[in-house]
């Protein structure tokens, strides 16, 4: 139906795309399947991350790419608060009131950046923002590529980071079993702030990477939270191969159903793989049987 | 048997509060308040059912919703029906579309957080469906003709209105009393407490869960209906979209979870914060939703059990100083 | 129980009065009228820059002596925040009632205005619509609602129009055209009118694109243009999707004939041509555009630009929906609603900044009202038809 000069653009259009949403759903799952929490600030957290590269960019001139590290660890700190100071203290430990109170933080966030930054639309200009690399019939856009390249290694570090360190074993042990976690002097509410602090930091480095080809306005995460929800489950809550690979799957769906049923209802692939892995398949790709 | 007389007994007192309210009130400000605090009570009800009395969290319950306010438009514009006609189709539409979703979700196993994304799936689905088709009027959505008459179920003064809503809300309040007290209630709080044990003792899950959501989606479908009666527009992202999930669950979490009151203490008190804050410094756009926030998190801090359940925290918050 | 119904209508009416800022000072003798617009959620931008215009017309107002005619009565304006959604602006119309309002202006956003005028109407409110373009708004028969401005029936018809007028003059060089549009009522509602008035004057219509708000990548949509390949590409949408669009086409180096706008969220705006001048320009629009022959309104462009913020159409829209009113409320002589709307009934304004010459209401539609089509060329925004209007010569086709 659609022949190869548009199929070929539109699959690396996909993976590239879906590369940023793996970005972003790499944190959300890991404060899931570590803090088994359904984060609703998670897309107010993109937009707050969007806000620093656009704020270190323009009052600073400092380039995305390089702002990284002042991002991650800017995040890390903010997501490490977030939790210790009010989440924790204020959920009691219940699954519904950490719903309302992410919910409640979600508002303050959006609102709090309308205040501050008025509600137009931003966006960044770099020289190489239109720049694009010609791979065969198509003509994929600079910073998507970077996105790709660094939506791998930002996995590989997570994955790194989990299993070949101590910190790391500690998270998997507060995942798996709290209550023993505590018994064996694992600080568990020291590792949940850890935790949800490294989801943030990959937000900021989501944003990084995604301010060059996109914008940021008060109300920019809601558009992301419902894809990155779907990438956790395809991929299997907690796991950061899974959250990867499901990313990417995600955005070539998106990409061809846009191209075969319209981008409207294209839209409804992800979802309906969404549920379908819901009920046949709920553990997802790489995810434990819980 | 005296605990239902006596929850029987506070119903009409509520009933007749409002009555007299509307009755005695000329005030736009206070009538259009009641008609949407109520409008906001049943909804969150409506969630109550099914999250707060089964444990099963639904975070699309605006799927239910929108069908409803879609087939009341519908069965009005396109099939010739009046307003009263179509309104129990609504509720019949609604319900179906509840035990479609809930025979497929619970016949494999989902619960919790895998439940409540199920749900929030679907409602993504059927308002990308609706922006396609041409009968929902797709993205211009659809418009109901003003007539304004008691045979449409549209109302010149909002009382017509609280009256229609108040209806709606003593039949869910009534739903909700049986559920305390019925033996069907029992059996579904058993599951929300433990399935497996339940289900060892001979209650069969599949069937009660199912009882649930079709009850709960019914009732939300009623809601979609109401709100096309009054604002006579409708289209997919009014109807499917989070904003009515959201506001159905917070108020039901917020007022207390699996309670008979908590669902109404919840929505009058977040629609009364709403409406409060929405004019406070109005130079400075967005305070208003940033105090609601920070109240929002502040109940929950507070008041985990809810309002409803505030008793019960002041008396775990007190027995555990002195124990 | 009179006395007790009374008391509550008065400490409500005072507690809803107290409660809205109050902008004008509490002056005895003021006209109030309320400011309704969605200054949170999705639609905030828009919400503020017509409450922008809005608050600029009842300063003027005010400062060139108020209403002549009540003895030089100040307008004291009553700020309401619909929140993004048709229930909030109901509610605030109810409370804006309440506080004893003559008249409302807003409210933007079509579905919003739905419910606005609708609630309105129950009190006999005189409403002002300062966008809104879907038509249904003034097509309900509601006697209180009047929009000055043009729907996008309108709009669409005059697009079409001067499209043919163009490419006929041009040598008819385009003859394919893809229309791409958001997906909601404004996008879909204007996407159908074109769609059915272009093939009348022979125009294929390739293919229509619908898309989600928001839209996070427009690749793909590209590369649909790149296989189909229209003379004329019609983007019907806001601002953010406008301007990633035509960023991504940009990037990659597709060039149509021509894009031609139908109330396009980024083609005649200002921001868009200051921030991405490379991508905007050449680009045509069909929509709301003040007199450029009116040396008032360049004047106005300087003030708001001197606030820091973009003349953007929602800040004129609102401004002259406001003077309208003004206008009405001062050949009323009067406060009250009904008089106003009589007013409003028989308004003959025309001392507007707006292409619409004498204002004539037929069903609530000021039949004046009109869109122009401007060009982006030298990183500013001209006028190019109608010839009465026109600033420069119009570049058509972009590309040969």
């Amino acid at each position: 139906m659609f022949d190869s000069a548009i199929l070929i653009p539109s699959l690396l259009n996909g993976i590239t795309t879906g590369a940023v949403y793996a970005l972003i759903a790499l944190g959300l799952t890991l404060i899931y399947g570590v803090l088994h929490i359904i984060n609703f600030a998670h897309g107010a957290g993109l937009m707050l991350a969007l806000y620093g590269v656009y704020l270190l960019k323009e009052r600073l001139g400092i380039d995305p790419y390089l702002a990284l590290p002042v991002m991650v660890v800017g995040m890390f700190l903010l997501g490490y608060c977030l939790q210790r100071l009010v989440i924790n203290r204020a959920s009691h430990g219940k699954d519904e009131n950490i719903l309302l109170v992410t919910l409640g933080l979600s508002i303050i966030m959006e609102n709090a950046a309308l205040l501050a930054f008025q509600s137009d639309t931003r966006s960044i200009e770099t020289p190489y923002t239109l720049a694009t690399v010609t791979i065969g019939p198509a003509m994929i856009a600079v910073p998507k590529l970077v996105a790709f390249a660094g939506a791998l290694v930002v996995s590989a570090i997570l994955v790194w980071l989990i299993q070949a360190t101590d910190l790391g074993r500690a998270i998997r042990a507060v995942a798996r079993e709290k209550q023993g976690a505590k018994l064996m002097g694992i600080h568990v509410d020291h590792v949940y702030a850890i935790s949800f602090g490294i989801g943030l930091a990959c937000l900021g480095a989501a944003a990084c990477f995604l301010l060059p080809a996109y914008y940021v306005n008060p109300q920019v995460g809601n558009g992301f939270v419902l894809v990155a929800f779907t990438i956790v489950v395809l991929g299997g809550m907690g796991s950061f191969t899974g959250a990867l690979l499901g990313g990417l799957l995600i955005g070539v769906v998106e990409s061809l159903g846009g191209l075969y049923l319209g981008e409207s209802l294209g839209q409804i692939g992800i979802f309906g793989i969404f549920i379908l892995v819901l009920l046949f398949r709920p553990q997802g790709l790489f995810g434990a049987r819980s | 048997m005296k605990r239902w007389r006596r929850d029987i007994a506070v119903i009409v007192l509520f009933v007749g509060a409002i009555l007299i309210l509307t009755t005695s009130s000329d005030s736009g400000v206070l009538l259009n308040f009641l008609m949407m605090a109520l409008y906001a009570t049943l909804l969150a009800q409506a969630w109550n059912i099914l999250g707060g009395f089964g444990g099963q969290f639904s975070f699309g319950h605006a799927l239910f919703f929108g069908t409803g306010a879609y087939i009341q438009s519908i069965a009005q514009m396109q099939w010739g029906l009046g307003a009263w006609a179509a309104l129990p189709l609504a509720l019949l539409g609604a319900a179906m579309v509840g035990i479609f979703v809930g025979a497929l979700s619970f016949r494999y196993g989902l619960k919790g957080s895998y439940f409540a994304l199920v749900t929030l799936a679907f409602a993504e689905v059927f308002r990308i469906l609706a922006l396609s088709v041409n009968f929902t009027g797709a993205g211009v959505g659809l418009m109901l003709p003003l007539k304004e008459s008691l045979a449409n179920m549209q109302f010149g003064s909002p009382r017509g209105y609280v009256y229609l809503i108040l209806v709606f809300v003593v039949l869910a309040l009534l739903i909700s009393c049986w559920l305390r007290h019925s033996r069907f209630g029992a059996y579904l709080q058993a599951i929300r407490d433990n399935e497996d044990a339940a289900r060892a003792l001979g209650v069969n899950p599949f069937g009660i869960k199912l009882g649930a959501i079709a009850l709960s989606a019914a009732l939300m479908g009623a809601g979609g209906a109401f709100y096309v009666q009054v604002f006579h527009y409708i289209d997919p992202g009014l109807a499917f979209g989070p904003h009515t999930s959201v506001e159905a669950l917070v108020a039901a979490i917020v007022g207390g979870m699996g309670t008979l009151w908590g669902p109404v203490l919840g929505a009058f008190l977040l629609h009364g914060l709403s409406d409060i804050t929405r004019n406070l410094f109005g130079q400075l756009p967005g305070i208003n939703m940033i105090i609601y926030g920070l109240v929002l998190v502040l109940i929950v801090t507070f008041m985990p059990r809810g309002i409803a359940g505030l008793s019960a925290t002041l008396r775990a918050r007190l027995g555990g100083r002195n124990g | 129980m009179r006395t007790r119904r009374i008391f509550m209508t008065q400490s409500a009416a005072a507690a809803s009065a107290m409660a809205f800022p109050l902008i004008g000072g509490a002056q005895p003798k003021t006209v109030k009228v309320g400011v309704l617009h969605p200054v949170t959620g999705a639609l905030a931008y828009s919400g503020q820059q017509c409450r922008l215009g809005a608050m600029m017309a009842v300063e003027d107002i005010n400062k060139a002596g108020g209403i002549k005619s009540l003895g030089g009565a100040k307008i004291e304006a009553l700020l309401g925040d619909a929140q993004s959604q048709p229930q909030a602006g109901a509610a605030e119309v109810e409370k804006m009632n309440e506080a004893g309002v003559s008249a409302v202006v807003g409210a933007f956003a079509s579905a919003i205005c739905l419910a606005t005028t609708q609630a309105a109407a129950k009190h006999n409110l005189p409403h002002v619509v300062d966008v809104g373009v879907a038509d249904q708004i003034v097509e309900r028969g509601l006697k209180n609602t009047f929009r000055f401005g043009p729907g996008y029936r309108k709009c669409a018809e005059t697009a079409v129009a001067n499209l043919h007028v163009l490419n006929t003059l041009a040598g008819k060089p385009a003859r394919t055209v893809m229309i791409i549009h958001e997906e909601s009522l404004f996008g879909t509602g204007t996407a159908n009118l074109l769609a059915r008035e272009l093939p009348g004057y022979g125009y294929e219509v390739k293919e229509v694109i619908k898309h989600a708000n928001p839209t996070r990548d427009f690749n793909n949509i590209v590369l649909r243009m790149k296989a189909v390949n229209p003379d004329i590409v019609i983007p019907a949408n806001y601002y953010n999707e406008y301007a990633l669009l035509v960023r991504t086409m940009q990037q990659q180096k597709v060039q149509p004939k021509a894009i031609y706008s139908v109330l396009g969220g980024a083609a005649s705006s200002y921001k868009f041509v200051k921030e991405c001048p490379d991508a905007a320009n050449g680009i045509i629009d069909c929509n709301h555009w003040f007199n450029p022959k009116d040396k008032r309104s360049a004047a106005m462009r300087k003030r708001v630009e001197a606030q820091g913020q973009f003349f953007s159409y929602e800040v004129f829209m609102a401004y002259t929906a406001t003077r309208l009113l003004a206008d009405a409320i001062e050949r009323a002589k009067s406060a009250d609603r009904a008089a106003i709307i009589q007013a409003l009934e028989n308004s003959t304004f025309s001392d507007h900044i707006m292409p619409y010459g004498q204002t004539k209401f037929v069903n609530g539609q000021n039949t004046g009202a009109q869109p122009l089509m401007t060009q982006v060329q030298k990183n500013d925004i001209k006028v190019i038809v109608p010839r009465e209007f026109r600033e420069v010569e119009p570049l058509f086709p972009m590309k040969a």
